[in-house]
């Protein structure tokens, strides 16, 4: 795999030739406003269009007599969904549960792009298509994986205005958990509580995806005969890594809306 | 490494979609799909139920009608074997009565003909007397004084 790309590389060219994005411009800043990553943005479509169209295809031929085998997975899966969703969050599922069943098959397809080869994709965009560069992991790109925890975020505030309105949420953020005299220690405690939720969710990911591709780049390093038991080894483990990380921020996201949705107020009462 | 913004708005766009996307047009009947599915085991496993009561009631009705006709089938043969020895017994009667006439004429007829044939040679044998006793006699007494001896001769024989 990496003899014909490392041949004219160092491996630390390699390595980071591997972490760069196909972008639209040359802004190389941590933090960018007008860089787009065409790769990212072009896979996790690609890969939520393929969910989309496997899903409506069973939704399409759905019978209440015997399913297919495509219609047995994909009621799986929605079942699966849908109990999560059952076992935390109190009230109507018709929005969470879709949410929930979008971001754990996107994000578990975005994880699959890992276990494709390395070089596989990035060679064929740089011989066949020119590309200077190109990520096929769109989980380890931060602003995929920020996308997700910050529509997340949206709704955590969405359900937190409709259980408890805006001023009892404003009450609560004020008041909690230390009570009226210790504002501000209370306003300190739930900034941090807020801003953890999305930034955990999406560091959490973009930073198992992020190992596991630097791990898979490093493999490539090494001479083709010595690949195959730790390329074997981390792949394997890598098969659990793609569907637990799916499964974790599908089941945080669920937790967190849960726990939005629960309105204090009317419990005590 | 690098945290894009206009990718996350773009990337946060079309997560919009996809979740409107799967919310309308996915979730809705597959869900359908497995609700009516498990009413319909639901119905089939109560219809299946009730099937088996049916057949439980059927069948010990079934068992009841049997024993019913069991006991009047034996009825039935015992009236009929008890007829069957009435009539054997009557006829069996009705035998032997007849067997009784029978005899009984036989007997009569030949106690009848006994007698007549008694008569008939009490006559031949008077008559024989009178006739041996006449051929002895023409020539000693004459037929008509010597009548009354005949004839008491004739009675006694």
């Amino acid at each position: 795999m990496s003899a014909e790309s490392g041949a004219a590389k160092t491996p630390a060219e390699y390595v980071s030739h591997h972490l760069m994005h196909l972008t639209s411009n040359h802004d190389a800043g941590f933090v960018t406003m007008s860089n787009w990553h065409i790769d990212t943005l072009f896979f996790s479509t690609v890969l939520g269009l393929v969910f989309l169209t496997l899903f409506r295809l069973a939704a399409v031929r759905a019978t209440s007599g015997v399913p297919g085998k495509l219609q047995n997975f994909v009621e799986i899966i929605i079942e699966f969904v849908d109990n999560s969703v059952k076992d935390s969050f109190k009230g109507d599922r018709s929005f969470l549960a879709p949410f929930a069943l979008t971001i754990f098959c996107w994000v578990f397809l975005w994880n699959c792009m890992d276990l494709v080869p390395v070089d596989l994709l990035p060679l064929f965009g740089e011989h066949v298509l020119g590309l200077h560069a190109l990520r096929v992991v769109p989980s380890a790109d931060m602003s995929a994986t920020f996308a997700l925890s910050l529509s997340v975020f949206f709704f955590i505030f969405w359900y937190s205005f409709k259980s408890k309105g805006v001023v009892g949420f404003a009450k609560e953020f004020l008041t909690h958990p230390f009570g009226a005299k210790l504002l501000p220690f209370n306003i300190i405690l739930n900034t941090v509580e807020y801003l953890a939720k999305p930034l955990s969710l999406a560091l959490r990911l973009f930073g198992n995806l992020y190992a596991g591709e630097l791990i898979f780049i490093l493999i490539a390093l090494l001479p083709w005969w010595a690949q195959v038991i730790p390329g074997m080894g981390w792949m394997i483990f890598h098969i659990l890594v793609v569907t637990l990380q799916a499964f974790i921020f599908m089941t945080l996201t669920i937790v967190y809306l849960s726990m939005a949705n629960e309105n204090h107020d009317a419990e005590h009462h | 490494m690098q945290a894009s913004i206009p990718s996350i708005v773009g990337q946060m766009i079309v997560f919009a979609i996809f979740v409107w996307f799967t919310m309308k047009f996915v979730w809705p009947p597959i869900t359908k799909a497995l609700d009516e599915r498990q009413k319909r085991i639901a119905d089939g496993l109560a219809a299946a139920e009730k099937g088996q009561k049916a057949l439980t009631e059927a069948s010990s009705r079934s068992d009841e009608a049997l024993k019913a006709a069991r006991i009047t089938a034996q009825e039935i043969v015992a009236a009929a074997n008890k007829q069957a020895t009435q009539l054997v017994e009557q006829a069996r009667a009705e035998a032997e009565s007849e067997k009784k006439r029978i005899v009984e004429a036989g007997h009569a007829e030949v106690v009848r003909e006994l007698t007549q044939a008694k008569d008939a040679l009490r006559q031949q044998v008077g008559e024989l007397a009178i006739a041996g006793a006449s051929k002895i006699l023409k020539r000693e007494i004459n037929a008509g004084a010597h009548a009354e001896l005949i004839s008491e001769l004739a009675a006694k024989v």
